[in-house]
């Protein structure tokens, strides 16, 4: 005998639930975010140790890609330097729609204490961002709550509309 | 951006202005107090033609003239037992004197000695590279290039090493401004999105305590949030953070923060 059973005599003696498609692919969107590995300094620690068995990103559907063909979640983990600026829109660029940015920590959200001839003052002048997360640096739990707020935005969005591409401009 | 103010004089003029203040000076001692730098002292004015030569923190420092740095530091590893290069690098004393003072840290490890090899070159003037005596040159050599442009002869690759390759200024000179010029504040946008963009993103917010609630682009009042650029009104309701819809999520439990457990014991 099978260990879990089927209860067939609830919802109507059927194995069904009604829903909307667009509730179906944001579901299956937003559980599986993959995430680009994108440590860029301490915050990249924190990102880590957020993927790391004891906080455990994978429970969320959140797998950390090597590669942004693979990625549709970008997590800027650290200091954007102006001579790495061309790369990280390169890679974001390169991530296949529909993607989103959490910009992690204050130095992501806004160049943080080095306020510097050589940092970027923020991330979001060079790509888009969904989500500032702040913190010096974010613990684990923060960025695991960035994650499901994420999952959440991704929940009101429409599914089957016509995706715009995100352009900063 | 803001406004620019020239710092060519600013070695010049004193940031503290008590007339009855004096700078504290590390004391320095004449080289004969120590039998081994005196030697060693002795060995190079033999063949060079030395400035001027003190103790000072237990260290000897030697001036010599820029066109003998190689000579100087070749005698010093193959005859003194000076066989390491510690540091190199530049000061910056163009509004004090029109110069760079360039410095050589060496270091011997039979004698347990430092000795602190210096040279004043002029603005355009090029260094001779010491890469083939000591390969710990090489990049601080290129790091020396990098932040004051200072150039250099025979060096394997002489190439800028932290900024990048189209960058321009020296970031190290006291005339360079800490916040940037003009090229470094419009770096990335330039170089992305091309000079054109500069309007539409707009310029670094270098202010970092910078609050305006009133601006719903750049900040938010948690708790009370409206959407991106949207009016600020006065009396906007409490909308609750939450990172689950109230009415739940398909095939998803929500939490249930009163029938969680919290782990007091951290060993457990």
């Amino acid at each position: 005998m099978a260990q879990h059973q089927v209860n067939y005599a609830q919802d109507g003696g059927l194995p069904v639930a009604l829903t909307t498609v667009d509730k179906v692919v944001n579901w299956g969107r937003s559980n599986s975010l993959w995430a680009l590995t994108y440590g860029l300094a301490c915050c990249g620690i924190e990102m880590m140790a957020s993927g790391a068995s004891r906080y455990d990103f994978d429970r969320f559907g959140t797998i950390f890609r090597a590669s942004p063909r693979q990625a549709e979640l970008m997590i800027v983990a650290g200091t954007l330097t102006k001579k790495h600026a061309e790369f990280i829109r390169r890679l974001y660029d390169q991530m296949t729609e529909p993607k989103w940015v959490i910009s992690m920590g204050s130095c992501a959200n806004t160049g943080g204490m080095f306020n510097t001839y050589a940092t970027v003052q923020g991330v979001d002048r060079v790509i888009p961002v969904d989500l500032y997360l702040p913190g010096c640096a974010p613990r684990p739990e923060t960025l695991q709550y960035a994650v499901m707020m994420l999952q959440k935005k991704i929940r009101r969005e429409k599914a089957i509309k016509a995706q715009k591409p995100k352009r900063l401009m | 951006m803001r406004r620019y103010t020239p710092k060519d004089d600013v070695q010049k003029k004193p940031y503290y202005t008590d007339r009855y203040w004096v700078a504290p000076q590390v004391p320095k001692y004449p080289v004969e107090e120590d039998e081994v730098f005196a030697e060693d002292l002795k060995a190079i004015k033999k063949k060079f033609k030395v400035d001027d030569a003190y103790i000072q923190v237990e260290q000897m420092v030697v001036y010599i003239r820029s066109e003998d740095n190689f000579g100087v530091l070749q005698l010093m590893r193959d005859e003194l037992g000076y066989t390491q290069l510690s540091e190199l690098s530049a000061i910056d004393r163009l509004a004090e004197r029109g110069q760079f003072e360039v410095f050589y840290q060496m270091l011997s490890m039979q004698k347990r000695k430092r000795v602190r090899v210096k040279m004043l070159i002029d603005e355009h003037e090029a260094v001779n590279s010491v890469e083939k005596l000591f390969r710990s040159a090489d990049w601080a050599e290129r790091e020396m290039y990098d932040m004051f442009g200072i150039k250099l002869n025979n060096h394997p690759f002489p190439k800028r090493i932290l900024m990048p390759d189209d960058w321009e200024g020296f970031p190290l000179r006291k005339t360079y401004p800490l916040q940037g010029d003009e090229f470094a504040a419009w770096y990335e946008v330039d170089k992305i999105f091309g000079k054109e963009a500069r309007d539409i993103i707009g310029p670094e917010l270098r202010d970092s305590a910078m609050v305006d609630r009133y601006d719903t682009k750049r900040f938010a009042r948690l708790g009370h949030e409206v959407p991106y650029g949207a009016e600020f009104k006065a009396d906007q309701p409490e909308t609750p953070l939450g990172y689950q819809e109230e009415e739940g999520v398909f095939m998803i439990e929500k939490f249930d923060e009163e029938k969680s457990v919290v782990i007091s014991d951290r060993d457990r």
